[in-house]
């Protein structure tokens, strides 16, 4: 029987950030939290791979007092168990450290065969977790995964790079890291949502693990100095024109003289 | 041991070469020699890294080498660099050097600022990085406090520098290569004709001005006349669900010559997959909409009777 892990990180609401206006920095306070979407479509790859070969899922977040409540959803999809890291210690720290803590994790979970993840997490956009994990528990790291298939023991890929499609195979265990174009995760029903409730969760903090937030803490080496939108520097040219006929002629002016239309 | 050193890696020798000017600049603040690690099978021409910034080229070559393997390319950097007193390390961020420099960063037990569009160093000689985070909405601008310092830099971001015939040692290493357990069954080419959302040269897009979905024909006929790829905003895909995919913060970010905006408002989401347009034109009937705000040309009226006045336009404009 196969046994997956998947690493989840809970997020803030993307699609409901504004910007200050007058700071030009992000107001994410109070958003609702939710796993970051690729996270979710590598749970959402682990239950597939379940429906076709039988296994266990256990998903796995790093995060703090709010992760339990957006993880549901990862148990209502179809995650057998859940555990999450939840330190105050180490809130903030960066994907040195939380390849860290997830490996310790990891070992402590024991007995798997693949751990999944996303490409990256939606709000760091770092993609590093899967390979540094791969790196410290010393596995293959398969990245970039589009197509994921499980046969004797063998996981078969289909990689998504920038020039080819690339077909692989390996032995597990193995860290395998997807793209978004792999699936389309599914919206748990509400008798899953209500048998979510009722799987089986724990929560570590970094002492369970054998670890010491503290010590940790200065291990992390990137450091955040500031947050801020980007200025716009576009050209913001409104098209003045008395009617419409004259207006799409302008504007059909513009474009080809800006030579990014072979006119 | 050597003195402090700056190194930069790329497998894609373009992107190695345009990190050198970045490099070059970087190693005169710290006084640090700059090294370029070349990795491969059959290399030629290593005084191109020498003309183009680099005091030192760092060569590994070895029929084991010819294409990318991580874990044998891993395995190559961390034994080439091993008595090299690194300062930074640079990795062009592709997306083979991306995971190779997590995991290197991760043998190195260091921390490593993914996709950085600007870099400096600072007085104290640490890495100073500006990337997006959040979905690309915004710049985090970041420190990082432990040596060796790492980033990852992505094609295009430094303009190489013009070739002159500098001084430099070319140095052929011998290390140990190991084998990779991920075995390459097959390695397809993707088909250029067919380019997706992320590499048209030209997207129109629509967003919720359009009221039914058979009015995105309206589009289609733009579209076609400019030889352009249909996208849509968030709403009309997630919400409406007349398209599967969507550009912006959770869908596609897309970099075309050109980008045409139909009724859409343009919030920062929509805004951060199309950062890397090159021309932003937008239709959209509310003057205060931001999407004005972030385009180049942006004609304020109703998009049921612009849009076949632009097809009609650019039609007789194409020949």
């Amino acid at each position: 029987m196969t046994k997956i892990i998947v690493l989840l990180k809970d997020i803030v609401d993307l699609n409901e950030i504004k910007i200050d206006p007058s700071t030009r920095q992000p107001r994410t306070k109070g958003l609702k939290r939710r796993i970051s979407d690729v996270d979710k479509r590598a749970l959402e790859a682990a239950i597939r791979l379940k429906e076709k070969n039988d296994g266990e899922i256990v998903a796995l977040s790093m995060g703090s007092d709010k992760t339990r409540t957006a993880m549901l959803e990862a148990l209502a999809m179809g995650a057998d168990s859940l555990y999450i890291v939840n330190d105050s210690g180490l809130a903030g720290v960066d994907a040195l450290v939380t390849s860290k803590v997830l490996k310790a994790a990891v070992e402590k979970i024991g007995g798997y065969d693949l751990i999944l993840c996303g490409e990256m997490t939606l709000d760091s956009l770092s993609a590093q977790v899967g390979p540094r994990l791969a790196e410290l528990l010393g596995l293959p790291q398969v990245t970039y995964v589009k197509q994921i298939d499980l046969e004797d023991g063998k996981l078969r890929a289909v990689r998504d790079l920038e020039d080819v499609d690339e077909v692989v195979e390996v032995e597990l265990p193995a860290v395998v890291s997807v793209v978004r174009e792999i699936n389309e995760a599914r919206i748990p029903s509400l008798m899953n949502i209500m048998r979510a409730k009722k799987k089986p969760t724990e929560e570590w903090d970094a002492s369970a693990l054998g670890l010491s937030a503290e010590e940790l803490r200065t291990e992390s080496s990137i450091e955040v100095v500031k947050v801020k939108a980007p200025l716009v520097e576009r050209k913001r040219i409104v098209i003045d024109a008395e009617t419409v006929e004259e207006a799409a002629a302008k504007l059909a002016d513009a474009i080809i003289s800006e030579g990014v239309v072979e006119a | 041991m050597t003195g402090r050193t700056v190194v930069v890696y790329s497998e894609d020798r373009e992107l190695g070469l345009q990190m050198l000017s970045k490099g070059r600049e970087i190693s005169d603040k710290l006084g640090a020699e700059l090294s370029a690690l070349v990795i491969g099978d059959g290399i030629t021409d290593p005084e191109e890294y020498i003309t183009h910034g680099a005091d030192k080229v760092l060569i590994v070559d070895n029929p084991k080498l010819g294409s990318f393997a991580v874990e044998t390319y891993r395995g190559v950097v961390l034994d080439a660099l091993k008595d090299v007193d690194l300062d930074v390390l640079l990795i062009g961020a592709t997306k083979r050097g991306k995971e190779l420099a997590a995991r290197v960063a991760a043998a190195l037990d260091t921390g490593c600022m993914t996709e950085c569009f600007e870099i400096d160093v600072d007085e104290e000689g640490r890495l100073l990085g500006e990337r997006l985070t959040y979905g690309g909405t915004v710049i985090s601008s970041q420190v990082s406090t432990r040596k060796p310092h790492m980033a990852t830099i992505p094609p295009r971001t430094f303009k190489k520098a013009d070739p002159s015939p500098r001084e430099g040692e070319i140095s052929v290493l011998e290390v140990d290569i190991q084998g990779q357990r991920m075995k390459v069954v097959e390695s397809r080419e993707k088909a250029r004709g067919d380019a997706g959302l992320a590499e048209a040269p030209i997207v129109v897009s629509a967003g919720r001005g359009f009221k039914d979905k058979a009015d995105l024909k309206l589009l289609e006929e733009l579209a076609e006349t400019l030889g352009a790829k249909v996208g849509c905003s968030r709403p009309i895909a997630a919400d409406l669900g007349w398209m599967e995919e969507w550009i912006g913060i959770s869908g596609y970010k897309i970099s075309p010559k050109l980008y045409i905006a139909c009724g859409i408002s343009g919030t920062i989401q929509h805004a951060a997959g199309i950062r890397e347009a090159q021309i932003i034109v937008s239709v959209n009937n509310e003057a205060g909409a931001n999407i004005h705000e972030i385009s180049d040309y942006s004609i304020v009226g109703d998009i049921y009777t612009v849009i076949p006045a632009l097809t009609k336009a650019l039609k007789e404009r194409m020949k």
